[in-house]
């Protein structure tokens, strides 16, 4: 540990000595350079991950994390010893649980690691021949004449599966280079003239949606500024840059104006797997508010945040922070005697919503699953339990 | 205008087309003299009764003149003058189709206007002109709409001006027009937004003692949001006007009944620049301008002052103290054990019930919900932590999370609307239609004072803009709207007041009882008996 605590920076030193909770050991390569090189940047990235969660304000930003996990996961690939397919994605579960632990509500993490398995398998299968990848548990009839279970034939040993995965890899990541700009060349399709938009608190996909759109139409935009971190404020001082007429409403006021609105496009930090959505708080009242005006609700995320978790963990749900932030230490005497909460994060339910756009189009809220399983092998959606 | 009367007069005895030919020749020569009177009269005269008034008067236009000679000459060329641009087109059709009935209307008329003779304008005699519904049938539904929402109206605000300018005293503007501060949101263009950095006193020159004192104070208070809450404007007002009454004294050859009311009226105005005036303040003034002239005239001065005196007293202590226990008595049977109860926002009422149920030692816990950028909740907490409730305080943004905790949803109402919405606090209908998503019972309460008889669908119309600059904050040292005037797409928006559908709102608690939302008016009709 205190070789890979000498050469973080100042700003992690202090983190980590206030951090009771640094449970994870570290992973101890011995030998080769190389390998402290990897375990150090492996530790360096848990740091970045713990640091960021302390307050919702500074969310960074899920592009960002995606692509840096799936660099970290091609180095580990690269770099680490493993001799077969199978010990591959042993050690990757193995980091990507690590990930996982380090911060639960950045789900991008998580979907990362779960791609690359996927890839890995897929690599795995087509430089063994054979034609499995397409069905995996499609019906009982294969499950029970298959008979052996694909998990054995990871052993095999092929050399050009490093090179293949790799280069899926690499492909990975210009994929997810360009989701934001995937995004925005569809906003010209939503967007007619004259209309009212609403959005809540700041999400750069919608930012980069709404500013494509108004190289070309002119709109109106509303922003419910979301306290109390009141992102909304960034959002709004953005658009307006791009000469997007803007108005920033206070949360309270979003019924209010919701008669008015032609159609409400928000962000998401994560997607659920029944098509529901983990957002920002003050999301699914603004859901409810638009089903009750009948007007329609599109949300902008790309791919990488869709997870294949469902939303009946209670546990593993919410995110709070810390209470200062509602009720701040100069109220004095009643704070001893008051409960205040800090929610970050809300659950709205996938009938609330009309519409995803993601980098491969527009769809329903019921085809997720189904872009769920292109996406993930089933035996991955658990982490924690594979093998 | 012999001359035209007895063309008129032969015009008639011929058949029908050939009276058209004589009425457009007539109508011409008139046209230049009309247009000339009818541009004085235009201002004077209303909208809507000016048309129908126009129509007749054409109708009528051939035969009034034959029939009344002298007494009626001078009439008619009035009325005629002032329905001058419709005039021609609305003479020639009903000169063209509707003989008969000109004949019956004439008669009619004829007698009509022979009563009123001494009149001044045609505006007045054709208000009182026009066949009038029998006294039974329900008041005329065209009202004058309040100024405050008529901001984006050049005419308006003329208007308001002049108005502002005829209560002036020894050539002072006593009530100077306030000035809107920044830019407006279009949506909300006819709504004034004043900022509390220009208090409305700084145009007021002195000798101020025109206002009285406490008026201004109040006005003050007001507009930097000093007293808030609808209950505290009302009582404040009353204690004002207690003050100014004990103050006044009867200039000589004036009746105390028609003075005082005159004398009141700069400063309703003064304290409407303020602050808009709410429904409770609106309804207390009309209770007490009704009393004031219901004064007999032979009453002293000191007598009648002190009989308004306990007027108002008994008014704040009926309408609003004991309303306010009568309604706790009611809310009590409603909170049960073991509740989990969510407040929004300051509501001296809901404050009071619950308050009044944890001494009679029921059970319960509190949610108080809270919304920028007033935080008005805070004071709710900080009164009920001292009387010894537990209290959980959230914002409004994460009320998803806590609904599912709530047993009841209890609310304070600034006014209930005669078709049943209820007008809040900004915020106070998406509580009320989250909780109805979660299947929470949305309690009302709300004291009959401040039953109003005005209808309204959406927030929009009637509201009113806080300060904008309220909604910047610094966090981590940074203030991303500190310049929002100087951008030039950029607006802010701080909503006071929205409005609840009905059908969120199980139950409305108020001190003649327990009734549903849609009952209003059946309130405001039995209250409009007993007065």
């Amino acid at each position: 540990r205190l070789h890979s605590l000498h050469v973080l920076s100042d700003r992690f030193q202090e983190t980590l000595a206030r951090n009771q909770r640094f449970t994870e050991t570290p992973v101890k390569m011995p030998g080769a350079d190389k390998e402290t090189d990897l375990s150090e940047r492996i530790e360096s990235f848990l740091s970045e991950l713990k640091r960021c969660g302390r307050g919702a304000g500074s969310l960074r930003d899920s592009a960002e994390t995606a692509r840096e996990t799936t660099a970290l996961l091609r180095r580990i690939t690269a770099q680490a010893r493993w001799g077969n397919a199978g010990e591959l994605m042993e050690i990757i579960r193995k980091e990507g649980r690590r990930m996982t632990a380090a911060q639960p509500s950045e789900t991008t993490v998580g979907n990362m690691v779960r791609r690359v398995l996927k890839i890995i398998r897929e690599e795995y299968a087509r430089s063994r021949g054979s034609s499995e990848e397409t069905d995996q548990q499609e019906s009982l009839h294969k499950l029970l004449t298959s008979g052996g279970s694909s998990e054995d034939n990871f052993r095999q040993h092929f050399a050009h599966l490093k090179a293949n995965v790799i280069e899926a890899i690499n492909e990975l990541l210009t994929e997810l280079e360009g989701t934001t700009d995937n995004i925005s060349m569809q906003a010209l399709e939503h967007i007619h003239s004259n209309e009212v938009i609403m959005t809540i608190g700041r999400s750069r996909t919608v930012e980069a949606f709404l500013k494509d759109a108004a190289r070309k139409r002119k709109f109106h935009v509303i922003v419910a500024e979301c306290a109390p971190f009141c992102q909304g404020h960034e959002m709004a001082t953005s658009l307006c840059k791009e000469d997007i007429e803007t108005t920033v409403i206070p949360d309270a006021a979003i019924f209010a104006v919701m008669s008015r609105v032609n159609k409400v496009i928000i962000g998401t930090q994560t997607v659920l797997a029944n098509g529901g959505l983990r957002a920002v708080n003050g999301t699914h009242t603004l859901a409810l508010a638009a089903k009750h005006h009948s007007t329609p609700l599109i949300v902008c995320a790309p791919m990488f945040k869709l997870s294949p978790q469902f939303p009946n963990e209670e546990d593993t749900f919410h995110k709070f922070v810390s209470p200062h932030e509602v009720l701040p230490f100069t109220e004095g005497e009643i704070l001893s005697k008051v409960n205040a909460h800090c929610p970050v994060f809300d659950y709205v339910p996938p009938e609330l919503i009309t519409l995803f756009i993601s980098n491969i189009g527009g769809n329903a809220p019921s085809y997720i699953y189904r872009l769920m399983s292109e996406l993930y092998h089933p035996e991955d959606h658990e982490l924690y339990t594979g093998k | 205008m012999a001359d035209s009367d007895g063309r008129q007069v032969d015009s008639i005895n011929h058949s029908t087309g050939k009276i058209c030919k004589e009425l457009t020749k007539e109508e011409k020569q008139r046209l230049r003299k009309e247009k000339k009177q009818h541009k004085k009269n235009k201002k004077d005269d209303r909208g809507p009764p000016e048309k129908e008034k126009e129509k007749e008067k054409a109708s009528v236009l051939a035969p009034s003149k034959p029939a009344t000679q002298s007494p009626a000459h001078k009439a008619a060329p009035v009325p005629v003058n002032a329905s001058a641009s419709e005039s021609p087109v609305a003479a020639e059709k009903p000169a063209k189709s509707k003989a008969e009935q000109r004949a019956e209307r004439r008669a009619r008329q004829d007698t009509e206007r022979a009563s009123k003779q001494g009149k001044k304008e045609g505006g007045q005699q054709s208000a009182s002109s026009k066949p009038k519904a029998t006294p039974n049938e329900l008041q005329p539904v065209v009202k004058r709409l309040p100024e405050h929402i008529q901001v984006d109206d050049p005419a308006a605000l003329k208007k308001l001006a002049k108005k502002l300018e005829r209560q002036q005293v020894r050539q002072i503007n006593i009530v100077p027009l306030r000035s809107d501060y920044g830019y407006k949101v279009s949506l909300f263009s006819h709504l004034h937004q004043y900022s509390r950095k220009n208090p409305p006193t700084q145009q007021i020159s002195i000798p101020a003692t025109v206002i009285h004192p406490s008026i201004v104070r109040l006005g003050l208070q007001y507009s930097q949001g000093i007293i808030a809450g609808s209950n505290a404007r009302s009582v404040a007002l009353l204690h004002a006007f207690k003050q100014v009454i004990q103050d006044y004294s009867t200039p000589p050859n004036e009746e105390l009944s028609r003075d005082l009311v005159n004398k009141l009226s700069p400063y309703i105005s003064f304290l409407s620049q303020c602050r808009p005036l709410s429904a409770s303040m609106g309804n207390a003034i009309k209770h007490i301008k009704k009393e004031i002239s219901n004064i007999p005239s032979q009453c002293k001065e000191e007598e009648a002052k002190r009989r308004l005196q306990e007027c108002i007293d008994s008014y704040i202590n009926e309408k609003i103290i004991l309303a306010s226990e009568a309604i706790s008595k009611y809310a009590i049977e409603k909170i049960s054990d073991g509740d989990v109860i969510l407040v929004y926002g300051c509501s001296s009422l809901v404050n009071h019930i619950l308050c009044e149920a944890f001494e009679k030692q029921r059970k319960f816990r509190v949610i108080v919900v809270d919304s920028r950028p007033r935080l008005e909740g805070r004071e709710a907490l900080r009164r009920l932590v001292k009387k010894g409730i537990r209290c959980t305080y959230v914002l409004i943004s994460a009320l998803s999370y806590i609904l599912p905790e709530v047993s009841k949803v209890f609310l304070g109402a600034h006014a209930l609307l005669a078709n049943g919405y209820v007008m809040s606090r900004v915020g106070t209908s998406q509580i009320a239609l989250v909780a109805k998503a979660y299947n929470v019972p949305v309690l009302v309460c709300c004291e009959t004072y401040k039953f109003c008889e005005r209808v309204q669908t959406d927030s929009f119309v009637s509201n009113e803009l806080d300060d904008p600059d309220d909604l910047i904050v610094t966090r981590n040292g940074k203030t991303h709207l500190e310049n929002w005037q100087t951008v030039k797409s950029l607006g802010l928006l701080n909503l006071v007041y929205d409005v609840t559908p009905p059908d969120f709102v199980d139950l409305v608690i108020t001190d003649l009882g327990m009734i549903p939302c849609t009952s209003v008016p059946v309130v405001l009709r039995v209250k409009n008996v007993d007065q």
